[in-house]
């Protein structure tokens, strides 16, 4: 089978042209280079949109593909936020402090200025002392490092522990939903010297680009996110196709047959798990400047599990399903909690959507489920797909088989 | 023709009943075996215990020209190592095509990286064409496997397991579902594929053991009751007592 990448995965080409147009679109739209028809504020929720997008994904390969229901994989997503809102936080730090301190009349020693820093983003947790996991926060090559290398590390240690096990289906879940409940309460603690629950705050400024505004800064941003999405696209639409592809799947329908194939069945997984971690941390290092902070509730295991419904929503089994589901799941959840919707006055109660929006995500997550099994990107089948079994004239190529002329198999 | 499974003593308990009695049967390479036995005998936990799936509490099972033990190894080594099983229920994977079934299973490394990144990089499209012609499944090639009737996902496992071109098969029941054509053609494959590697078939069906014409080993109660030509276990009164009746 020569064929090439777009021929075997034509939904690619499909996602990427309809990412571009959405790109030019934005841009066209955008307040900084454009009419100014996209706010600001706007333009940020379409970037982190892009970003969600892309850790759902990553969820897609690992629970659609692979058959791992992960309910952990938005840790991974806050750790990359956390390695770049560290390095965010300090170098802005710094420069104000630098700034401010030029005004004393005799020049600050380098542990001055690093007590002072120091201060400034402690002081919340009554505390000045930098501590260990800051050691390489002034470095912004290292803190990008981490952003992969972290949620990796994480992945792979966890993984192998419980892969090798041989933890599978629902246990899994808890096991993942344990992993981010202790990485959450662990960093509310104001001793693990990530500011507790106040989280990294002010992300959205970035060191260096003081003098640019932020609707430029934004739209950077949107474009990074939108590229880093392109990318996630390619890289996970080249693993999930061809001999690879094929295997992660064998792994979801039947996995003790194919180890009696002689695949290492915990490798594939280790790796699934993994790369997706290691995306999902990237995603996370791009929705956060833009969102501005992040604090501990963001890894809460709901997060996770929102992931997952927005997988379930837009179709699993499908990368662009994923993209579906977050986009309208996520864009809607702002739209309704923001408090836009236009509340229901139904004369003897009010319906307020900030409060009935989690009912409504719920309902129609039962109702996807039950008549949309395949998810909101299903209905593309219709179109593209042929149907799993085309069943014209004779049943098989074999002469015992069904025959036409015998009419339907009962 | 030199020993290359060896099962010494092999004793399986599942909650207290004996599946698997202090069992010992020796496979030589190349041989062609069929295992009988009624329902119980433990044909299938044997078979379970050789490929990895069930761990016995004692005994000794070693594999291959160094003689290693395979007690220690995973089911996914022991399939490495040369041991490849068909299922008595076919358990071909339904959602892909018969090409990417027959892709799976061809002999190539295994690892990860490795099946990632070499995608092109050998013959296995003539490999797959020769299975397919084998087995009858050309045509059929780029169909979903779950479209297929039962005998032709018996064909595709049987092909898969040629893909994998293992030193011992472990074939369970291979004629269940099939016509009388088919048949033929099964016992001619088996015959030609034990012409140079060990083939253990376990089948119910006397008429389709004795086509194969081969040694026979008999099973009861987890152990070996008969061993010898099928006319010559036939004749053993113990054979006769299981199978007919006491």
């Amino acid at each position: 089978m020569k064929k090439t990448f777009i021929a075997r995965n034509p939904s690619a080409l499909w996602f990427l042209a309809a990412l571009a147009i959405f790109t030019i679109l934005v841009t066209v739209l955008s307040e900084s280079v454009g009419a100014g028809i996209i706010s600001t504020s706007f333009l940020k929720t379409l970037g982190k949109t892009l970003c969600l997008c892309l850790v759902a994904i990553a969820m897609d390969v690992v629970w659609g593909y692979c058959g791992i229901l992960s309910l952990g994989h938005f840790a991974f997503f806050g750790i990359g936020g956390y390695a770049i809102g560290m390095w965010l936080m300090y170098a802005r730090t710094e420069g104000i402090v630098v700034t401010s301190l030029q005004s004393n009349p005799l020049p600050s020693t380098p542990q001055e200025i690093t007590d002072a820093i120091g201060t400034q983003i402690f002081g919340v947790v009554g505390s000045s002392e930098f501590p260990a996991l800051w050691a390489f926060s002034q470095s912004l090559p290292l803190q990008l490092l981490a952003v992969v290398l972290v949620p990796g590390l994480l992945a792979l240690v966890f993984g192998w522990l419980a892969f090798r096990s041989r933890v599978t289906g629902v246990y899994l879940s808890i096991l993942t939903q344990a992993m981010t409940l202790a990485l959450s309460l662990y960093f509310f603690q104001n001793d693990t010297g990530l500011r507790g629950n106040n989280g990294l705050s002010g992300l959205q400024n970035i060191p260096g680009l003081e003098d640019r505004s932020q609707a430029t800064v934004s739209l950077w941003f949107f474009w990074a996110s939108a590229a880093a999405l392109a990318m996630g696209y390619i890289l996970f639409a080249y693993v999930v196709s061809g001999k690879f592809g094929s295997v992660i799947r064998a792994i979801r329908d039947n996995e003790a047959r194919v180890r009696f194939l002689g695949y290492h069945v915990e490798h594939y997984k280790l790796f699934v798990f993994t790369i997706t971690a290691m995306v999902a941390g990237i995603a996370g290092a791009l929705y956060y400047p833009q969102a501005g902070i992040i604090n501990p509730a963001e890894i809460a295991p709901i997060a996770s599990i929102y992931l997952a419904v927005w997988v379930a929503i837009g179709g699993r089994g499908r990368l662009y399903g994923a993209v579906i589901g977050a986009t309208v799941v996520s864009l809607l959840s702002s739209w309704f909690t923001g408090g836009s919707a236009p509340n229901i006055n139904l004369g003897f109660y009010e319906i307020r959507w900030t409060d009935w929006w989690l009912v409504l995500l719920g309902v129609s997550f039962v109702l996807v489920t039950l008549f949309l099994p395949k998810g909101i990107g299903g209905l593309f089948d219709a179109l593209v797909r042929k149907p799993d079994v085309d069943r014209q004239g004779d049943y098989g190529p074999d002469k015992g088989a069904w025959r036409d002329e015998e009419g339907a198999p009962e | 023709m030199s020993t290359l499974l060896e099962v010494s003593g092999v004793s399986v308990t599942f909650d207290g009943f004996r599946a698997i009695n202090n069992l010992s049967i020796q496979i030589a390479e190349p041989e062609l075996r069929a295992v009988i036995g009624p329902n119980g005998a433990g044909k299938t936990t044997f078979m379970d215990i050789v490929t990895g799936k069930t761990k016995p509490d004692e005994g000794r099972i070693v594999f291959g020209d160094r003689g290693d033990s395979i007690l220690g190894m995973s089911e996914s080594q022991i399939a490495q190592a040369g041991i490849g099983r068909k299922f008595q229920k076919p358990t071909v994977f339904e959602a892909q095509t018969v090409r990417e079934n027959i892709a799976m299973a061809l002999k190539n490394p295994r690892g990860p990286f490795d099946v990632l990144l070499s995608r092109k990089a050998d013959n296995s499209e003539t490999r797959i064409r020769e299975i397919s012609d084998e087995i009858g499944l050309t045509d059929a090639l780029d169909f979903q496997s779950g479209a297929l009737s039962h005998g032709q996902k018996q064909w595709l496992e049987i092909g898969m397991l040629l893909a994998q071109d293992p030193r011992l098969l472990l074939v369970d029941e291979p004629a269940a579902g099939m016509t009388p054509a088919e048949r033929e053609h099964t016992t001619e494959l088996l015959k030609r594929a034990a012409k140079t590697r060990a083939v253990v078939v376990v089948e119910h069906d006397m008429e389709f053991v004795r086509r194969l014409n081969c040694k026979v080993t008999v099973l009861h109660e987890g152990s070996v009751l008969a061993e010898g030509s099928l006319d010559h276990v036939t004749q053993n009164q113990d054979v006769i007592d299981v199978y007919l009746g006491r």
